[in-house]
């Protein structure tokens, strides 16, 4: 029971792993392999505001149009040129993106792993029984989780800039006839995306610690929650980062060293099972 | 050499099918004679030559494994790295726990790849493009894991290739060159004869338009698995011999993304789709590791720049330059018409 309860708090964080990268796919058909170098990359210009002496919640703000600018300018001055019926170009850019990114802040920040100082807000919890609590941080995560996968659904759906993404991502071409560019939708993705992975990462620094290597592992925790839930649906990918993560939670518990391992392997199970994933939504 | 006469009744016209170029012939001669000087390195060379040369081996036998899936397959895979370390752990098992003497479990550890890639195939071909990308570097991160749960090789931590002990250091280490210098004649041999084969025509059309390839009657799924086993028996290879020659091995070191980013690297730098690609590739990547891999991470953040920079600009690469500018082609894999 409480592993389950940790696992769904997990996959929460997971939720806002991978919702940048659902949309990114979802929008643009792009894999964004410096994904999880990007979260990383979050954490860090928080943890640098913060030592600025930035209270933490407003550094978490702050990270966000920053994440927003970074977002558009990759997306309007360097992936826009590698998209394509070829994925070559794409995964080579964003892979050397990833190398870059994972270097730089090597040589900045170094090795060592930091979290975010939250002055103990990180610690807190509440008793829920006798012998069960839920940390403070992690309940806001899923929190933040939930309202984001509602606010990118409704976004999707109900507003011109959703309605814009749908239009490039299902035909760009006849999109760019009826007068939308293109180029700048898929920047306006991008970014929105980069807010996400902004937040994702400060909430990921404050939770646990981050370092520069770690990125490449968050990749596929978020690359594996979009593929469990299906392409083109929000709510699944929630519900495949909320799987994801009552399974590691499942697998630490059984034994540390395999944690991460059951995660990986419930994922390809599902591949070989239900290659679609659990929720698909994607027409065509 | 065939003459033929269509149905329409037009005049007969000869053709031939031209395979050759002009400079393909004598560097082919300069070639063979290089190799048997390089056969004969042991004697007046020094070891730390020979230790370098088998280093490189390894980098540029991935690469060219890699090149065969992404440039001619269409398969871009950044989980390479799981047939890599999978042929290291099966030589080091293979050697230190059933006697195999490790010069000849090396190509045991190759075909162990080759094998064990046919049952991740039906997994990893589940995916496409960049998912594809992302899924098969998943499988080799529990390999990864595997591995390192595993006490007997040593865990996380690895262990040391104990097999070679007693064996003299000057005769192993002209022993594993000479192995080296075999695979990669050997891989180049296999991937050029395999393009220019029949099998080889089909995959050029498959990566051209895989759908108008099908209706040739190209069975484009079996191909697509053949090359699929064929780069991991070669990345296996590869594998197993880095670690024969290095005589110890760790999960985080066999199973590293590096590995892959290298490859792609070598391969995009020099050229994706061509044999010559990943060649000159890995000599510009030992040249530039020569003088400025002591810079670590600015050295890799470098190499991260120089990907993206040619990857955007240079589309072809450095060969695909030379290529266009001169109409140099060492290795020649198309068949140009002629009409006599």
């Amino acid at each position: 029971m409480e592993t389950i309860l940790q696992g769904l708090l997990l996959g929460g964080l997971y939720a806002l792993f991978a919702l940048g990268q659902s949309l990114i796919f979802g929008v643009m058909r792009l894999t964004n392999t410096a994904h999880g170098d990007f979260i990383i990359l979050g954490s860090f210009i928080t943890l640098t505001l913060t030592a600025l002496g930035i209270a933490p919640w407003y550094a978490v703000l702050a990270t966000l149009p920053i994440n927003w600018l970074i977002g558009y300018m990759l997306q309007r001055y360097v992936l826009n040129g590698t998209l394509g019926k070829d994925p070559l170009p794409s995964l080579v850019v964003t892979f050397g993106l990833s190398i870059v990114v994972q270097n730089l802040l090597l040589e900045v920040f170094s090795a060592d792993p930091r979290s975010i100082d939250t002055e103990g807000f990180n610690t807190m919890s509440w008793a829920l029984t006798g012998d069960i609590s839920v940390g403070v941080l992690p309940v806001l995560i899923l929190i933040l989780a939930l309202s984001s996968t509602a606010g990118l659904q409704w976004l999707f759906n109900h507003t011109s800039m959703g309605r814009s993404f749908r239009a490039v991502s299902d035909d760009r071409e006849i999109a760019e006839l009826m007068g939308l560019n293109a180029r700048r939708v898929y920047a306006q993705a991008t970014a929105l995306a980069f807010v996400l992975v902004g937040l994702a990462g400060a909430l990921q620094g404050m939770r646990t610690t981050v370092a520069p290597a770690d990125g490449p592992m968050l990749l596929l925790f978020a690359f594996e929650a979009v593929i469990i839930g299906g392409m083109g649906s929000f709510w699944g990918t929630l519900a495949g980062a909320m799987l994801l993560g009552v399974t590691q939670q499942i697998g630490f518990r059984l034994d540390p060293g395999w944690g991460i391992w059951a995660g990986h392997l419930m994922f390809l199970a599902i591949l070989v099972l239900r290659p679609q994933g659990l929720f698909p939504k994607t027409r065509g | 050499m065939t003459s033929m006469n269509n149905s329409y009744g037009q005049t007969k016209r000869a053709y031939a099918v031209v395979r050759n170029t002009r400079v393909s012939m004598p560097l082919l001669l300069i070639g063979i004679a290089l190799v048997i000087l390089a056969i004969t390195l042991p004697w007046w060379g020094e070891s730390s030559w020979m230790r370098e040369f088998v280093e490189i081996s390894c980098y540029f036998i991935f690469a060219m494994m890699w090149n065969l899936m992404a440039g001619y397959g269409g398969m871009v895979s950044i989980g390479q790295q799981a047939f890599f370390g999978f042929g290291g752990y099966t030589m080091l098992v293979l050697g230190n726990f059933l006697g195999v003497n490790p010069f000849v479990a090396v190509l045991f550890g190759a075909i162990a790849a080759g094998v064990v890639s046919l049952p991740i195939s039906k997994i990893a071909f589940r995916l496409q493009g960049g998912y594809f990308a992302i899924g098969t570097w998943v499988i080799s991160e529990v390999f990864r894991l595997t591995f390192a749960n595993i006490s007997s090789v040593g865990g996380g931590s690895g262990t040391s290739l104990t097999a070679l002990r007693g064996i003299e250091k000057a005769t192993r280490e002209s022993v594993t060159y000479w192995i080296a210098l075999a695979c990669v004649v050997g891989s180049i041999v296999l991937v050029y004869g395999f393009l220019r084969s029949k099998q080889g025509l089909a995959l050029l059309a498959i990566r051209d338009n895989e759908i108008a390839a099908k209706s040739q009657g190209i069975a484009v799924g079996r191909m697509k698995l053949a090359v699929y086993a064929v780069s991991a028996f070669g990345a296996g290879l590869a594998g197993a011999l880095y670690f024969v020659g290095n005589l110890r091995i760790s999960p985080d070191a066999a199973f590293s993304v590096n590995w892959t980013a290298f490859a792609i690297f070598m391969v995009v730098i020099g050229g994706i789709g061509r044999i010559e690609g990943p060649l000159v590739g890995a000599l510009i990547f030992w040249a530039l590791s020569k003088f400025f891999s002591d810079y670590g991470t600015w050295y890799l953040l470098g190499l991260g720049l120089l990907a993206i920079v040619v990857t955007i600009y240079f589309k072809q690469g450095l060969w695909g330059y030379v290529q266009e500018r001169w109409g140099w082609t060492l290795f020649p894999t198309m068949r140009k018409l002629q009409i006599l």
